[in-house]
């Protein structure tokens, strides 16, 4: 346990506050007692700070120039680094970019809150004519505001919570961890997601995996087939664990019925396709599971379709499960 | 006269700026300034139609299932289908739950804790104020929180997640309900109930519904000392928020929560007690005060979006919805005016829009759909469809999809060209009430109620009740 109280200041720039409100979906114990039991007081937060106007602005300003000290800086929301900062500015005119620089580099643990944050993420889709970047990583690429392997004074990169949103157990999970000086550089993955949940794939423990394993294949959202191979789902490649924990109490998008759309990833909001559809080259997904070897695919699945049980086939394009599993014939069990 | 920026506001969702002048101690003019750009407008130009459900509700993370219903909305009219009954009951049960959820977050993080600000000490009510509405700390938060999480369960259930579900389809939605499923949705339902009749309103959630006129309401706080919402009337009693905030009182509203004898909650357009069907077709944004393109009124399906940073007469990124010319409120006091409710007529018909009648629109709203709830869950028909099939491509090529954010009204204009999206203008609730002035110079809804305030303490406290009254999403704002 840290002896003293880390001091986090949360700020949001271009993004959709989603990130928070899904922090606030947080159970047993709830948010604020989640924080304080961790060791962490939130010095302000846009949404939930009594202080307000000048107040905001003067705390905001000491943490700036370094005259009150900044343990954990969290930014939630991409930074708008187009027109000169234009497309975000704070009531005194300056551009909230340059704030968040300056804040960065007083924190001693920074901690991108999205994809927003961490890449650019939506908002940075289609023309980005508002040069949405994320704090250290444009897209896929290092880079973005802080230019790119940057580092605080602790020796730590920009920590990217990826995902879109974030499930509130990735964020007080890094967090506490934080909180406890307990993540190092080696706990994140190549693009600085931790590795707690990022190396963990949306397919693994996914409700689909017997149709997965048969390519028993829905062709609509709602079915209750596998979604990668005609409805776009990316489960297989997306690093998350949104199907060994569980959303909003029982959720996941497969278990909703709709596909995994790589919302962690950082190009997640331009795939060059329609989000519910699978494009394909002579009848295969071209996004294929991650390490597998493109000839054993195609192999595995000729073969494993060819071995598709008659219920799952059945099941596979309907809203609902319909054909039960038999039971073990007598004498047999 | 003299001139005061306010801002950062916060316990609103997004960013806010507000530009004051004064005359002789009170606010003579106000600008009001959304300073974030984010440009979904463009970001979903060139997509496949159906990408807009991704895209859409990742506009704003607390009205995400308003932006995907408006889409559906639209989407189902491209695509010529209409959800099944039991579509139109998940959809409706989801809408729900965002939007009294968002209800509760509004009054019990972002509104109250304003009353907890040591500047009211001097008031008898205020240290009873402070041990429950301190931000974050107060002995009221947490409980809502974990009846939030419990509430929230039913977006696991049937969406997936929230925010920013993929569930919501032109055709219905993706997620069948089994017959336990409903059990467990019920019995969290009921918990969310117990939550609301214990603390928040101290009485069945009937009895709330049934409040009449002012003279119910007060023998209600009379009754009811202890109930959250009955310590609010007291506050507000002692403040006189009645007298706070009063704008146009022209009201806006969509139809929300459809059924088959038609939606809960009608739309229109509600004038000095009056109300008339929704003109549509007399819906425009104006640019003139925003850092965009354009400057008149303009048809939302046949409006551009083009960043002009630079712009001399912009002050905000906000566009000026106007309806037939007029700057309208939206929000939950609309659409109860709208219904026709008593309370709330009598209190508008008193004085008008304002800091009270918004929140008390807001609470008794949530008390009236909760039981809404129990009865779609408990008419959805198990064994029949939740969804229909989309077809592969559009029969139309231009719709409009309207539904009622907790906010209040938001609308999306689509129009396509050969099968791609080619235009997306959004108005949302916050650009009607957080507008800029037009090209009449016409101020929006919350300039309007600004005028006339006292906003010479440091905190000006007036100005930040009356800005929170509307429940402001910034965010979905500007987009």
């Amino acid at each position: 346990m840290a002896s003293k109280n880390k001091r986090l200041l949360w700020l949001q720039s271009g993004g959709c506050g989603g990130c928070t409100l899904s922090l606030l979906n947080t159970e047993a114990p709830s948010l604020f007692t989640a924080l304080a039991d961790i060791g962490i007081e939130l010095i302000w937060h846009p949404s939930f700070a009594e202080q307000s106007l000048d107040e905001a602005m003067h705390l905001l300003q000491r943490l700036a120039d370094g005259s009150e000290p900044l343990d954990m800086l969290c930014l939630e929301g991409s930074v708008m680094t187009g027109a000169a900062g234009r497309f975000h500015l704070l009531p005194d005119g300056q551009s909230m970019s340059t704030l968040i620089e300056q804040l960065a580099r007083r924190a001693s643990q920074v901690i991108a809150v999205g994809t927003c944050a961490a890449y650019g993420g939506i908002s940075a889709a289609g023309d980005n004519l508002t040069g949405a970047v994320g704090l250290d990583y444009a897209g896929n690429h290092p880079g973005g505001l802080l230019g790119g392997h940057f580092h605080t004074a602790s020796g730590l990169p920009v920590v990217n919570i990826s995902g879109c949103p974030t499930h509130p157990g990735w964020v007080l999970e890094t967090l506490a961890l934080l909180a406890s000086d307990s993540l190092s550089a080696a706990d994140l993955d190549p693009l600085g997601r931790p590795r707690f949940y990022a190396d963990k794939l949306v397919h693994h423990g996914c409700d689909k995996n017997e149709f997965y394993e048969f390519k028993a294949s829905a062709t609509a959202p709602g079915q209750m087939g596998c979604l990668m191979e005609h409805v776009g789902c990316k489960g297989t490649q997306a690093h998350a664990d949104c199907n060994s924990r569980s959303w909003n109490g029982e959720g996941s998008c497969l278990t909703g019925g709709y596909p995994c759309i790589n919302c962690t990833a950082p190009d997640f909001a331009d795939p060059g396709h329609g989000f519910f559809s699978t494009p394909q080259v002579a009848g295969f997904p071209v996004g294929l599971p991650t390490d597998m070897p493109k000839a054993w695919f195609v192999a595995l699945s000729t073969l494993s379709k060819s071995a598709t049980p008659t219920r799952v086939r059945q099941n596979a394009v309907l809203d609902r499960l319909t054909v039960p599993p038999s039971l073990p014939k007598k004498g047999k069990a | 006269m003299s001139r005061r920026i306010l801002g950062p506001f916060n316990r609103v969702e997004g960013d806010l700026n507000i530009t004051l002048d004064f005359a002789d101690g009170k606010v003579s003019a106000a600008r009001v300034t959304a300073p974030l750009f984010r440009g979904f407008e463009r970001i979903l130009l060139g997509r496949e139609p159906l990408d807009a459900l991704a895209i859409v509700p990742r506009i704003c993370g607390i009205c995400s299932v308003s932006q995907s219903v408006a889409a559906a909305h639209a989407l189902s009219q491209l695509y010529g289908i209409t959800p099944p009954a039991n579509g139109q009951r998940v959809l409706n049960l989801i809408h729900a739950v965002e939007n009294i959820a968002d209800h509760l977050s509004h009054f019990y993080l972002f509104f109250m804790p304003d009353f907890a600000r040591a500047d009211y000490q001097q008031h008898g009510w205020h240290g009873e104020t402070l041990a429950r509405f301190k931000a974050q700390s107060g002995s009221a938060v947490a409980p809502m929180l974990e009846a939030r999480a419990i509430l929230m369960r039913f977006m696991g259930s049937l969406a997936g997640h929230w925010p920013h579900t993929l569930c919501l389809q032109p055709g219905g939605v993706t997620k069948v309900v089994s017959a336990a499923e409903r059990v467990r949705l019920q019995q969290w339902l009921r918990s969310f109930r117990r939550f609301l009749e214990q603390r928040t309103f101290g009485q069945p959630l009937e009895a709330i519904a049934a409040l009449d006129g002012q003279a119910a309401l007060e023998h209600y706080r009379a009754q009811t000392p202890a109930a959250d919402f009955a310590h609010f009337l007291h506050i507000a009693d002692s403040l006189q928020l009645q007298q706070l905030g009063r704008s146009y009182d022209h009201f806006i509203a969509a139809a929300a929560y459809a059924g088959p004898d038609g939606p809960w909650s009608p739309a229109g357009l509600w004038q000095q007690g009056l109300s008339q069907p929704l003109p549509q077709e007399q819906i425009s944004e104006d640019n003139h005060s925003s850092w965009l393109a354009g400057d008149g009124p303009s048809a939302p399906l046949h409006t551009d979006t083009v960043p002009l940073p630079d712009k001399a007469e912009g002050y905000s990124w906000s566009k000026a919805p106007r309806v037939a010319g007029l700057a309208a409120e939206t929000g939950a006091l609309a659409r109860g005016l709208l219904r026709g409710e008593p309370l709330l007529n009598e209190m508008v018909a008193s004085a008008g829009g304002n800091v009270l009648s918004r929140v008390v629109a807001r609470l008794t709203e949530v008390a009236r759909i909760v039981p809404l709830m129990e009865h779609w869950l408990a008419a959805l028909e198990l064994e029949q469809p939740f969804q229909q099939p989309c077809p592969a491509s559009a029969v139309h090529n231009s719709a409009v999809g309207l539904t009622e954010a907790a906010r209040g009204m938001l609308g999306h204009w689509v129009t396509l060209d050969a099968g791609r999206i080619s235009r997306y203008q959004i108005i949302a609730p916050t650009t009607w009430n957080f507008s800029p002035r037009d090209s009449k110079e016409l101020p929006g809804p919350l300039e309007k109620a600004l005028e006339g305030v006292d906003a010479s303490d440091p905190q000006a406290l007036q100005v930040q009740h009356i800005v929170r009254s509307f429940d402001p999403c910034q965010v979905c704002t500007t987009h």
